[in-house]
């Protein structure tokens, strides 16, 4: 609560940058070749050299390092020449060799950044963009899992040695939400690039984040507090928010912050300080003389250049120009690239002028029905051929809207084409029978004196008089657009 | 460079994860001190423009594909551990 | 000439073997008979498994009776320094901190070994973790030296090199950093050599220093050295340090090279310090080069002075980092009653680890410590980079250079307390490592009182073949390898 005497305060703002580890998909480790996994049986997954055994030596994978350029290529990192390997000397159980080989000085992307958009005025609307610059990303090995038990804690070195990217920004980032919007773009890139999965629950993408304030205006930074274990997106948010509003508070109540490493209780939503930085670390990085240095020529980066995919706001721009697309559609479509995928094929089937109709059907129907199915869009029946052929039978009037929804929920479930649904379904509006609706039609023409006048006279609103009773001896299956000929064709006629 | 008075025993031996007797402290603070002693003379040797040798036949490039293969079998990974349970090797608690 | 059968080279115990007249079994039991005798004096081993090496053997003479003999070595038992991992053997290191360990995998020399037939027999006794140059810094007692018990071997293989001068093995492997194969060659009067950084596998070869160590052989003749190295030789994909570098067929290449050679006396290798006795041998040796026709020249390896210093900061930084996995928590030694997990690190490598260990462990942690690591290991490595030079300098007037191995003979076991005295020791050796040469050290006399004399032969990078060739054109003419200890 607020009262007169306390002096208001001077707005602050948010200083943060985040360092993002990121697993990288391969078969194998980073410097060894056995495999990598998640969920196996504990110490399942090691070898000599992951245990660091006596003797033991690593040898780098191939498939690491073009995963990592590829990540620099599509950020817009500038690609090191000649990079090294550092071993980054410290104890801890988790770390078989009590030092992890990492990259210090000449890490092998510098620079680059991640677009982001912020929350626009409403859903409708497109946020403001902006580009959050990277300091560096470079390549490391993960290391084991502990298990805390009641007495004791219990190694599993499956997952050391797994590749790891760490991808550091600048302290460009002014507010949580600019925080999750870089990681939602970062972890889209990743996905898209087929560099990792990204899921957080497995610890493919870890986030610390470094969070300080100051008073806006004020260039000199303040003390920066390290936030740990966020270790899920909106964990980031809330660890960062709520961190901002701890920071804030011991200002405005005469205290100072204190330089430490906290670590954030995403169920609570409270943090705790793990320790501060007096007892740093002095990890006495020198070359490791195991490894041999990398050099990245213009042809390995052509190489993986051309397999890198269009990221999603470049998609989305795209999708924006070309398809005239509303952005709310656009901004469900290009966030998964197979979704995205899935709908260009269809367009190119049907044609650029039935997209939003396309659109419609895969934002609202189909990813309806992937959700309650719980399935991936792969693994559906339903392909681009099937949908393009139920958005045709719509036009030509052969069924309606309505019909053509149970048409879709069928088709989804049976992969079978929507013509032979509606027959079998006897969704197709109908009669067929023409004489029939003429009948209809004479009959309502005859019914109605008045409005046939009325319409002779110009008046084309009174056709509506006539539609009524049709659709009426027709229980509603009459096609309308059919009707509404038939009903021209004899009032010209009569 | 630096003096060989400068060596910290606790500080370094900290680093190093190793507890030292008083004994051990001052014998090896005494015998590092002469060698340290012997090695400033390298201050004298001009490196001015000179690369720094990290290997003495460097190539670059050196890797291999990624195929996994085999994984030492649980039973071979944990046959000196120390302490085990749970195919997992056991350690006093760890609080971070 | 010893009719005795461990006192033969292998070329002879091969032959006897092909011929039939000699089984590996019978060498085998005459090598563990041996060993029985004069190991309490030696103590070359760390330990050793007779029935084991015995169905080793067995199994050889099944191959050859078969008709299919592996290689150059089918049925010759040849010893490992306690440094290099074999499947289901104890690894280590002459340390307390694996004195339990077994290894769970072959170092890819020990697979090269077995793909030669070879019988591998015990595990070689050393300075602890290669680090030391008498093996009195083994956690399980020094090993002697075979020409004088009361006297050191040298190290920080003197196991393998005392158990070929004693008749334990008929060949053996040690690791060489800083003249960890040399030196002990030279004070136990056998054949040893250091290849270029490379050309043998380090995979598997508990790391002291991972940009010096070498694997190598030690042998009674250039000829069974020979045949060892080109049955450990060539490129090793799990070894990313390992060179792609032809290996030829280094036995028959010695027929094929006979000189005569440009030899290079390095001014440096001969100043103060050098045992008299040894500086004679060793001019008599270049002496016989003169006079098979050898062009012998003095050349200057300016940066000598600094190879100690060099050696002792990037070689322990390594070490420091190597060592950090002993921990006691994977493997090796835990210690009891520890408060927490930084305290059972504390106490593991305090209990497990040795005086010179820790003391290296120590220097190093300094040397790479924040605000130190320009000033030591980068200019270290500069300086490296110079010392490497006045090598290349001189191999551009002279095909190798000939030195002393050691400055001094095999000196009295617990002699040298001071770390530096001992350090000194490898004063010949170092700067062949720092910059990555091949070097043997080749038998050249005796003392007055009977102890052995080294010749290092140092070659060019890659090019073992000349530099064996080298060494035998002076062995041949020479019967110091007909020379037994009396034990
Ligand atoms: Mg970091
Ligand atoms: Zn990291």
């Amino acid at each position: 609560m607020t009262s007169v005497t306390q002096p208001l305060s001077p707005p602050y703002e948010a200083v943060i940058g985040l360092e993002v580890h990121v697993q990288i998909k391969t078969a194998s480790k980073v410097f060894t070749r056995v495999a990598t996994g998640y969920g196996y049986e504990p110490n399942t997954l090691t070898d000599p050299v992951v245990l660091a055994l006596p003797g033991a030596l690593p040898v780098m994978n191939k498939a690491a390092l073009d995963a990592i350029i590829k990540a620099g290529l599509l950020l817009g990192c500038d690609i090191a020449p000649v990079c090294k390997w550092d071993r980054k000397n410290y104890f801890y159980p988790d770390s078989p060799k009590n030092y992890q080989i990492s990259q210090y000085d000449m890490p092998i992307c510098l620079g680059g950044a991640v677009e982001i958009e912020l929350p626009g005025a409403a859903r409708n609307v497109m946020g403001e963009h902006k580009e959050i610059p990277l300091t560096r990303i470079h390549l490391e090995e993960d290391v084991g899992k502990l298990n805390h038990g009641a007495g004791d804690s219990l190694v599993d070195y499956n997952r050391a040695g797994t590749p790891l990217m760490e991808i550091v920004s600048e302290p460009a980032l002014r507010s949580a939400e600019e925080a999750y919007a870089y990681l939602t773009s970062l972890r889209a890139t990743m996905i898209y690039g087929g560099i990792s999965d990204c899921d957080m629950e497995k610890g493919q993408l870890r986030c610390d984040a470094n969070i300080s304030i100051r008073p806006v205006g004020q260039a000199a930074l303040g003390t920066k507090v390290e936030l740990k274990n966020l270790n899920s997106i909106s964990y980031v948010r809330d660890g960062i928010a709520h961190e901002i509003k701890r920071q804030i508070g011991v200002v405005e109540r005469g205290g100072v912050i204190a330089q430490e490493t906290r670590d954030f209780d995403g169920m609570t939503g409270t943090s705790q300080s793990l320790r501060s930085k007096e007892e740093a670390h002095d990890y006495r990085y020198f070359p490791d003389p195991d490894l041999m240095p990398v050099q990245v020529d213009a042809a390995w980066k052509d190489r993986l250049r051309a397999e890198c995919p269009e990221l999603p706001f470049l998609k989305q721009r795209r999708f924006l120009a070309d398809y005239q697309l509303p952005y709310t559609l656009t901004s469900v479509l290009v966030w998964d690239r197979a979704l995205a995928d899935y709908f260009e094929e269809a367009v190119k089937l049907a044609g650029v002028a039935k997209a939003q109709t396309i659109g419609n059907w895969i934002v609202n129907d189909l990813l309806r029905e992937l959700g309650t199915a719980k399935i991936a869009l792969v693994a559906a029946k339903i392909r681009p051929a099937h949908l393009v052929a139920l958005v045709g039978l719509v036009d030509s009037g052969a069924v309606l809207a309505n019909a053509a929804k149970e048409i879709f929920v069928e088709m989804f479930a049976t992969g079978d084409q929507p013509q032979a649904i509606a027959e079998r379904r006897g969704l197709k509006s109908a009669p067929t029978d023409r004489g029939e609706l003429e009948q209809w039609c004479r009959d309502a023409i005859a019914g109605n004196p008045k409005a046939a006048a009325e319409f002779k006279a110009g008046k084309e609103s009174a056709i509506n008089a006539f539609k009524g009773p049709v659709m009426k001896a027709s229980k509603g299956k009459a096609n309308p657009k059919l009707v509404d000929e038939t009903l021209r064709r004899l009032l010209a006629a009569s | 460079m630096s003096q060989p008075t400068q060596l910290n025993i606790d500080h370094v031996a900290n680093l190093a994860r190793l507890a030292l007797t008083p004994e051990e402290k001052a014998t090896f603070a005494a015998q590092l001190g002469s060698v340290l002693h012997h090695i400033e003379q390298l201050v004298r040797v001009d490196v001015s423009g000179v690369e720094p040798t990290a290997h003495a036949f460097p190539v670059v490039n050196v890797w291999a594909e990624d195929v996994a293969g085999p994984a030492l079998p649980v039973a071979e990974a944990l046959r000196n551990a120390p302490a085990q349970r749970d195919h997992m090797i056991v350690v006093p608690k760890v609080v971070e | 000439m010893s009719s005795e059968l461990f006192h033969q080279p292998i070329t002879a115990l091969a032959a006897a073997l092909e011929a039939g007249t000699l089984s590996a079994v019978e060498l085998t039991g005459a090598v563990i008979a041996r060993t029985k005798a004069v190991e309490p004096a030696v103590h070359a081993f760390n330990s050793h498994d007779e029935a084991g090496a015995l169905a080793q053997a067995a199994a050889s003479d099944a191959r050859r009776a078969a008709g299919q003999g592996r290689g150059a070595l089918e049925g010759i038992p040849i010893g490992l320094k306690d440094v290099i991992a074999v499947a289901g053997q104890p690894l280590t290191a002459s340390s307390r901190m694996l004195a339990n360990f077994v290894s769970p995998y072959d170092a890819t020399v020990t697979m090269r070994l077995k793909q030669a037939g070879a019988v591998l027999w015990g595990r070689l006794n050393c300075d602890e973790f290669a680090m030391g140059s008498s093996t009195e810094n083994s956690a399980f007692g020094p090993a002697s030296n075979p020409w004088d018990v009361t006297r050191v071997p040298g190290g920080s293989s003197g196991g393998s090199a005392a158990a070929v001068a004693a008749g334990e093995a008929i060949a053996t492997l040690g690791s060489d950093t800083g003249g960890s194969i040399r030196q002990p060659a030279a004070l136990c009067g056998v054949v040893g050599l250091k290849p270029s950084y490379g050309l043998v596998s380090r995979f598997g070869l508990v790391a002291y220093a991972s940009s010096l160590d070498q694997i190598g052989p030690f042998a009674r003749t250039v000829e069974d050295a020979a045949m060892v190295l080109g049955a450990i030789a060539g490129h090793d994909e799990r070894d990313s340090t390992s060179f792609r570098a032809e290996i030829p067929d280094y036995r028959a290449e010695l027929r094929a090279r006979r000189g005569p050679w440009k030899l290079g006396i390095p001014r440096e290798y001969f100043g103060d310090g050098l045992d008299p006795a040894i500086g004679a041998a060793v001019e008599k040796a270049i002496a016989h080069y003169r006079g098979l026709g050898c062009e012998i020249r003095e050349v200057s390896l300016p940066h000598t002075q600094y190879c100690l210093d060099t050696y002792y900061i990037i070689a322990t930084a390594e070490a420091s980092s190597n060592l950090a996995r002993y921990d006691g928590i994977r493997y090796g030694h835990r210690a009891q009653g520890a408060r927490d997990i930084v305290d059972l690190y504390f106490k593991s490598r305090a209990e497990g680890f040795g005086a010179e260990v820790k003391r290296r462990i120590i220097l190093g942690t300094y040397v790479l410590s924040s605000g130190y690591y320009d000033a030591y290991y980068l200019r270290a490595q500069k300086v490296r980079t110079l010392i490497r030079q006045d090598f290349l300098n001189a191999y551009r007037e002279v095909d190798a250079l000939i030195t002393p191995t050691s400055p001094i003979p095999a000196f009295k076991l617990g002699e040298k307390s001071d770390p530096l005295a001992m350090y000194l020791c490898d004063i010949y050796t170092i700067g062949v490592n720092l910059a990555g040469l091949p070097a043997l050290s080749v038998p050249c006399g005796f003392t007055g009182d009977r102890l052995p004399i080294g010749l290092q032969l140092i070659g060019q990078p890659f090019r073992e073949a000349d530099l064996l060739a080298i060494a035998q054109a002076y062995e041949r003419d020479h019967d110091w390898k007909t020379q037994y200890p009396a034990l």
